[in-house]
């Protein structure tokens, strides 16, 4: 019988046996714009009346919301929305007071879902869209609170303008990652995509893939699902099949020191398109001669998997199993605050974790992957 | 177990909840089509507050394009990941035999009849024109 358990307020409260507490780095956190109004200082006038004349354009079939509407208002816990007004992750203060300050959290990794930069259609729009939003989370959150980490956000269909911000953002030192999205035109092995792969390699950033976006193609391999409920874990299979195509075009064999990061596709799935891959470069080798090792070996030097929507098996030893068939040094805690399929740190994972593995997956796997000392 | 003066029944509107600190916890009580329950203010499953909860129908479909609602408003759906309670009983509809809330009974009585005991009032002075719930804690 899983039965609650009693506490005292609202807020975590210390481990019981006086153990002091795990700063937590958390490798998804959501920020919102407050208003559109808030990029005005980020972006020239021109694209401001383009906003509010012609909106955002992705693609999408429709532009104000999303093609599966998610369950709750914003894709928000329904406790998220700040008392002062404005959407759930626009409120610093309430952000700090709900999330950050009563998880212990050291860091925190943004990422911006508003406006869908990676894949606006207008490419000099998005252009200028990418730069707005990358001052405007310095701006907005990093500065006031140093624990939230912004994320260069860019369009991957403009590969010239990715590779211009990336650059012009490295050389402040302001970010922590690149941000790209895994829905893009083309799986993300493809090479039209390799100079940004490049920038971010010499920037000597991570690539952050976050779940989300459209770009032009179902969600799923077999077409347009019907409920949000097949399409929520269609995440898994689109950063699947680009984990793969990433791997088997020999991403990480031409840029060896680019550490890669999938956000929010969970991590279930990843340990039997490993040991499919593996099969398959043994059975066709001289299909693929510029894999040099087994693709085992570059998902296990190459990419981190962040941790929510945590695997929630009936049985806990097999969350445990996959675990450690990934291995933990793998795993990145994330929270997706303030959506409403939240992981909370205290509760998510179902099974025993070592103090070993609980401080390597809540702190120092992250913390070397983002160089954060 | 203790009877504890939790709230007055004009606090809460019909559809709405009031949280209240019973014997040290935190407590949820719902008003539902003319009823009241109380529930420990904590979903089982990751600890979020459960005044948050949509207040929804039971829904149920014998087959694909059937459908019924019934017992409107008496299904909590959690703020965070949308698993639904009972708020009468706190079991849940999608694995009642392993997952529960914690529900506690309430009780709807007079001032007057509280002014006469054995329950005493905690927090707040009792008057004979008013009606409270009691919460068994």
């Amino acid at each position: 019988m899983t039965d609650v358990l009693d506490r005292t307020d609202e807020h975590a409260t210390p481990q019981k046996d006086g153990r002091s507490r795990l700063k937590i780095i958390d490798c998804d956190i959501h920020p919102s714009l407050h208003s559109r109004d808030d990029l005005n200082a980020f972006l020239p006038k021109r694209w401001q009346e383009h906003l509010k004349t012609f909106g955002s354009h992705i693609r999408n079939p429709f532009t104000s919301t999303t093609p599966y509407p998610r369950s709750a208002p914003l894709i928000s816990r329904r406790d998220a929305w700040p008392p002062t007004g404005g959407p759930p992750g626009s409120d610093l203060a309430f952000m700090q007071k709900q999330h950050l300050d009563p998880f212990d959290v050291e860091f925190g990794l943004l990422q911006v879902l508003d406006l869908g930069i990676c894949s606006q259609v207008n490419l000099e729009f998005g252009a200028a869209l990418q730069y707005a939003i990358n001052e405007w989370q310095v701006e907005f959150f990093s500065k006031p609170d140093p624990r939230l980490k912004a994320s260069i956000i860019v369009g991957q269909d403009d590969s010239v303008a990715a590779v211009a911000e990336i650059e012009r953002c490295a050389a402040l030192g302001r970010h922590a990652q690149v941000n790209i999205s895994p829905r893009a035109n083309e799986p993300l092995g493809r090479r039209k995509y390799w100079p940004i792969y490049a920038a971010a390699e010499a920037a000597g950033l991570p690539l952050g893939i976050h779940v989300g976006g459209y770009g032009g193609h179902a969600p799923t391999g077999s077409g347009w699902p019907s409920f949000y409920n097949e399409e929520h874990h269609s995440n898994a299979q689109t950063v699947a099949a680009q984990l793969s195509s990433l791997v088997i075009e020999g991403v990480p064999e031409r840029f060896p020191k680019l550490k890669f990061v999938f956000i929010e596709g969970g991590f279930g799935w990843v340990p039997a398109i490993t040991w499919r891959m593996d099969q398959h470069f043994e059975r066709f080798r001289s299909e693929v001669p510029h894999l040099k090792r087994r693709p085992s070996e570059y998902v296990h030097e190459h990419f981190w998997f962040t941790t929510q929507p945590s695997e929630e098996p009936d049985n806990a030893r097999h969350l445990r199993s996959v675990i450690e068939w990934i291995g933990i040094d793998r795993l990145l805690f994330s929270s997706d605050y303030p959506h409403w399929d939240f992981d909370d740190p205290r509760f998510a994972f179902k099974t025993p974790l070592t103090d070993a593995e609980r401080r390597q997956l809540f702190n120092t796997n992250a913390r070397a992957v983002y160089n954060f000392d | 177990m203790t009877r504890h003066v939790a709230a007055k029944t004009s606090d809460i509107p019909p559809g709405g909840n009031k949280v209240v600190s019973v014997g040290g916890r935190e407590i949820v009580i719902f008003h539902a089509n003319g009823e009241f329950f109380a529930l420990l203010n904590r979903c089982p499953h990751e600890g979020a507050p459960l005044s948050h909860a949509a207040c929804v129908a039971h829904l149920h479909s014998s087959e694909p394009g059937e459908y019924k609602r019934s017992r409107i408003g008496e299904l909590l759906r959690c703020p965070w990941h949308g698993w639904e309670f009972d708020m009468r009983t706190g079991q849940s509809y999608f694995d009642p035999a392993h997952t529960k809330a914690r529900s506690y009974p309430v009780i709807v009585t007079s001032g007057g009849e509280l002014v006469e005991g054995p329950y005493i009032a905690e927090t707040f002075p009792v008057t004979v024109d008013e009606s409270y719930l009691l919460v068994d804690v």
